[in-house]
């Protein structure tokens, strides 16, 4: 697990009370605030579950006791790691009743009106209690806007709590939606954001793919898509504005050398990042092939944290969902994000006449600490024209 | 004989609270004290004596001046001082006597004398008698404080006199000045004005109760002075002369030269930790500047087994803070988990009306920058006080402007040592203002002008425009 995630959510059990497991079997689906990974058996033998499915826990927090065999009484196997003292409460958010009273009532009124779940909360009173200070803190990142005009789905509902006839429901965010949350915000306040568009006709490439694609298929066992022509046309333009693929370190400005490029997948957990690595050194197909394996472990859930980091930039596409124009917001420390849009026929002038063109909307938003106005509309020229012509990107143009 | 497990020197607050503490946890426990009654200086000449004075001059200036506005007809009323002696000795006397029948039942060995350390590891103590050696794994010192001396006007017991001899003057002094104007001072001072004493407080400080907060302390400073006690501060005493047989004490305010005859002095500048012949070289056992002994974060000395407790190490002087080293010692010293909130400990002037305050001043964590928010509140508002002729002064709680959480309070009102409790326990548990003021008080008590205060820090006060 990564140094910065402290809980998860236990999304659900694969086994209940009372099986049979074995060891290595998978037992349940651990949803933290990068990925979704599952817990596996560490023995065999009939399980006892401590942790209701939707319920937050702490890494190292026990969540169910194997006992093994029979007759000779090895001692419970306990899992995952670090046993819980046998007194500490049962962290699984209760119904409404269990024990208010221990709540200050600051803390309870703000529980009603914020919808934190002060059990989520991380006390700093005496004795780890919740005071209204940690309530507060606990609310700002729910109830800040996001701003995110990325569509990204909605996680699943991991325990909503809805009353007959009730206008509104409450369900704790998972890590997942509340880290989308902050990075999202934090790049928002962190950077100096500004977009430039543009648009790009899709003609040569849509030709080529036509041209080519059977061929493709057929040697390589997947499609050639238009993302493959977007990556290798960042590259070509990275490396013509060396200032795109910079980030900030403190007083520091690094300059990669490495084209590591981040594409973002939608899956039904939320928005994926997952990094495709020396695009520069990949053919085509090469890939094609990788942001086809990384889109899949990521709507399997079973991206690690090491496919999602490191990139140096990062290419969104909301045309798939129909997106005509959008501005992103860029994936931290990265200095921009490259946003492709819907293809649609569009009347344009070529030549003095008026012909019909697939056109697509280019948006590049970027970190103007770091990127002046003029490096990023070259950039975004650059992009438009290695796809307008696609054989500079052959000739490394 | 065998060694015991703790030896406790000093039987104030802190020394019999660690003793008892000790005992409890089954540890061998002496406890050794120079005086032949246990309870220290806070029992048998501080804090429970000058309550006891407090209380009975606070009678005798009701049925003097107030009696009569509530229907109650009386004679004349004057003091009656032996009587009054008479009951301070004998509420001494049930203290101490019930100290001493707790450590007869916790089989605490008590020892009277005045111990010294031979060695790291034994004391030697001489008492009435005869002189034995006493070995322990553990000691604790906790030996208090003394009042302090001003080098050029030593105590002397008749004209210059400290704290001690303050609980115990045979007649009311025609005057008196208090060279001091901190808690003692005051709560003395106010005593024998009371009993019709001329009373004039003189302070170094530009203010009295310097640890309170400037509005507290000129609404205080107003009603002492309507009780008749003249307050001079910024006067540094110089000296005394005497005029004739009347002795004159003498201080400067900005270079201008003041007088002031008095029959008796008090000087009440403040304790000095009482670390003198003690032995504490041959014990390994270091003091810092201020001759408090150097103790870590655990109360324990530089000498391996001996620790150090209340008014002898760095920190508020306070009987209650004692008592809280004392058990936490004991506590560590049995290998458990000792716990003290140094940062919460409660500090009353015990004068009519009372002073209190725990944590940070608003004047604080003005001075410190420190966002806060302030909620105050007026007894003159609350229905208790004004059925009880008790509107004088006002509660303030002081919350973090974000979190809401209590950072202190300061009270000034009847009783405010009995109301100031409930903020501490509020800030124990990390309490907010708002969590004050969402808890319910008895009507009518004082302690709602308390709820009141916290409600105001959010402008949510309801019996306040």
């Amino acid at each position: 697990m990564g140094e910065s995630i402290s809980t998860g959510i236990l999304a659900k059990w694969h086994v209940k009370s009372g099986d049979s497991v074995k060891r290595d079997q998978p037992l349940f689906e651990l949803e933290t605030d990068k990925i979704t990974s599952e817990g596996n058996a560490e023995a065999s033998g009939v399980i006892t579950l401590k942790v209701e499915a939707g319920a937050e826990v702490k890494i190292g927090q026990v969540v169910a006791s194997i006992e093994e065999g029979a007759g000779t009484s090895p001692p419970a196997e306990e899992k995952p790691a670090a046993p819980k003292p046998a007194s500490a409460p049962d962290p699984a958010p209760q119904p409404k009743e269990a024990a208010p009273a221990a709540r200050s009532p600051a803390v309870r009124r703000l529980a009603e009106e914020t919808g934190v779940d002060p059990a989520a909360v991380a006390g700093t009173g005496k004795g780890g209690r919740v005071t209204k200070g940690d309530m507060i803190s606990a609310a700002e990142p729910a109830t800040r806007p996001t701003g995110a005009p990325t569509p990204t789905p909605a996680p699943p509902a991991a325990a909503a709590v809805a009353q007959p006839g009730a206008r509104q429901t409450r369900k704790k965010l998972t890590p997942l939606r509340q880290r989308i949350a902050e990075r999202l915000v934090s790049a928002q306040h962190d950077a100096a954001l500004l977009t430039t568009f543009n648009e790009v006709d899709m003609s040569a490439v849509m030709e080529l793919r036509k041209k080519y694609q059977e061929d493709f298929v057929k040697r390589n066992g997947l499609k050639l898509g238009f993302m493959s022509f977007f990556v290798k046309a960042v590259v070509q333009a990275l490396r013509e504005v060396p200032s795109i693929n910079t980030q900030i370190e403190g007083d520091m400005l690094v300059q990669n050398h490495f084209y590591d490029i981040g594409v973002a997948v939608s899956t039904e957990k939320g928005l994926m990042v997952p990094v495709i690595r020396n695009c520069d050194a990949l053919g085509m197909a090469g890939i094609e092939k990788a942001i086809t394996d990384a889109a899949g472990r990521a709507r399997e859930g079973k991206i690690t944290l090491a496919d999602l980091e490191g990139g140096v930039f990062t290419i969104t596409n909301g045309g798939t969902f129909g997106s005509l124009l959008s501005t992103p917001i860029i994936n931290p420390p990265q200095s921009a994000i490259l946003g492709m849009h819907a293809i649609n026929d569009r009347p344009v002038a070529i030549g003095g006449q008026v012909v019909i063109r697939p056109m697509m909307y280019l948006a590049l938003t970027y970190d103007h600490r770091l990127v002046d106005g003029r490096e990023a509309v070259t950039f975004l020229v650059k992009v438009k024209q290695e796809i307008e012509d696609p054989s500079r990107l052959l000739l490394g143009l | 004989m065998d060694p015991y497990d703790v030896a406790v020197i000093g039987a104030g607050p802190g020394g019999y609270v660690c003793a008892f503490r000790a005992a409890q946890l089954g540890l061998k426990v002496a406890l050794i004290d120079k005086r032949p009654t246990l309870g220290g200086t806070c029992l048998n000449v501080g804090c429970i004596p000058s309550k006891a004075l407090l209380y009975s001059s606070e009678q005798l200036v009701f049925a003097r001046d107030h009696a009569a506005s509530h229907g109650i007809r009386t004679g004349p009323v004057s003091p009656d001082i032996d009587t009054l002696l008479k009951r301070k000795d004998a509420v001494v006397a049930r203290l101490v006597g019930g100290v001493a029948t707790l450590a007869k039942a916790r089989k605490v060995a008590v020892y009277q004398g005045e111990a010294e350390f031979a060695s790291p590891a034994a004391l030697t103590v001489k008492g009435p008698g005869g002189t034995v050696s006493i070995s322990a794994k553990n000691f604790v010192i906790a030996t208090g404080s003394a009042p302090m001396e001003l080098p050029f006007m030593k105590f002397d017991g008749g004209t210059v006199v400290s704290s001690d001899h303050a609980i115990a003057f045979e007649r009311v002094p025609s005057s008196l000045v208090v060279v001091g104007g901190g808690a003692i001072g005051v709560e003395l001072g106010s005593v024998w004005a009371r009993l019709g004493s001329d009373v004039t407080i003189v302070e170094f400080l530009p203010k009295i109760v310097a640890g309170f907060d400037d509005d507290i302390v000129r609404t205080f400073s107003r009603l002492l002075q309507k009780q008749g006690i003249k307050i001079e501060t910024g006067a540094k005493v110089t000296g005394m002369r005497t005029d004739g047989a009347r002795p004159v004490l003498l201080a400067d305010r900005d270079g201008k030269s003041l007088e002031f005859p008095a029959e008796k002095v008090l000087v009440a500048v403040g304790r000095r930790p009482y670390t003198d012949g003690l032995g504490l070289d041959r014990a390994g056992v270091t003091l810092d500047e201020k001759k408090r002994v150097i103790v870590d974060g655990h109360l324990r000395t530089r000498a391996p087994g001996i620790w150090a407790i209340g008014d002898v190490v760095a920190g508020p002087m306070l009987a209650h803070k004692a008592e809280e080293d004392g058990a936490a010692a004991a506590e560590w010293i049995a290998g458990k988990a000792g716990h003290i909130d140094w940062g919460l400990v409660p500090s009353v002037v015990y004068t009519e009306p009372e002073v209190a305050s725990v944590g940070l001043g608003e004047d604080a964590a003005k001075a410190g920058a420190i966002a806060v928010n302030v909620g105050r509140f007026n007894f003159a508002a609350n229905g208790r006080a004004i059925a009880n002729d008790s509107t004088d002064g006002f509660a303030k709680i002081v919350a973090d402007s974000r979190t809401d959480r209590i950072l202190g309070a300061q009270i000034l009102g009847r009783g405010a040592g009995e109301l100031i409790a409930e903020v501490v326990t509020h800030m124990v548990y990390g309490g907010s203002a708002e969590d004050l003021g969402r808890t319910i008080h008895a009507h009518p008590t004082m302690s709602e002008a308390i709820k009141e205060a916290g409600l105001a820090v959010s402008k949510s006060a309801i019996h306040a425009i």
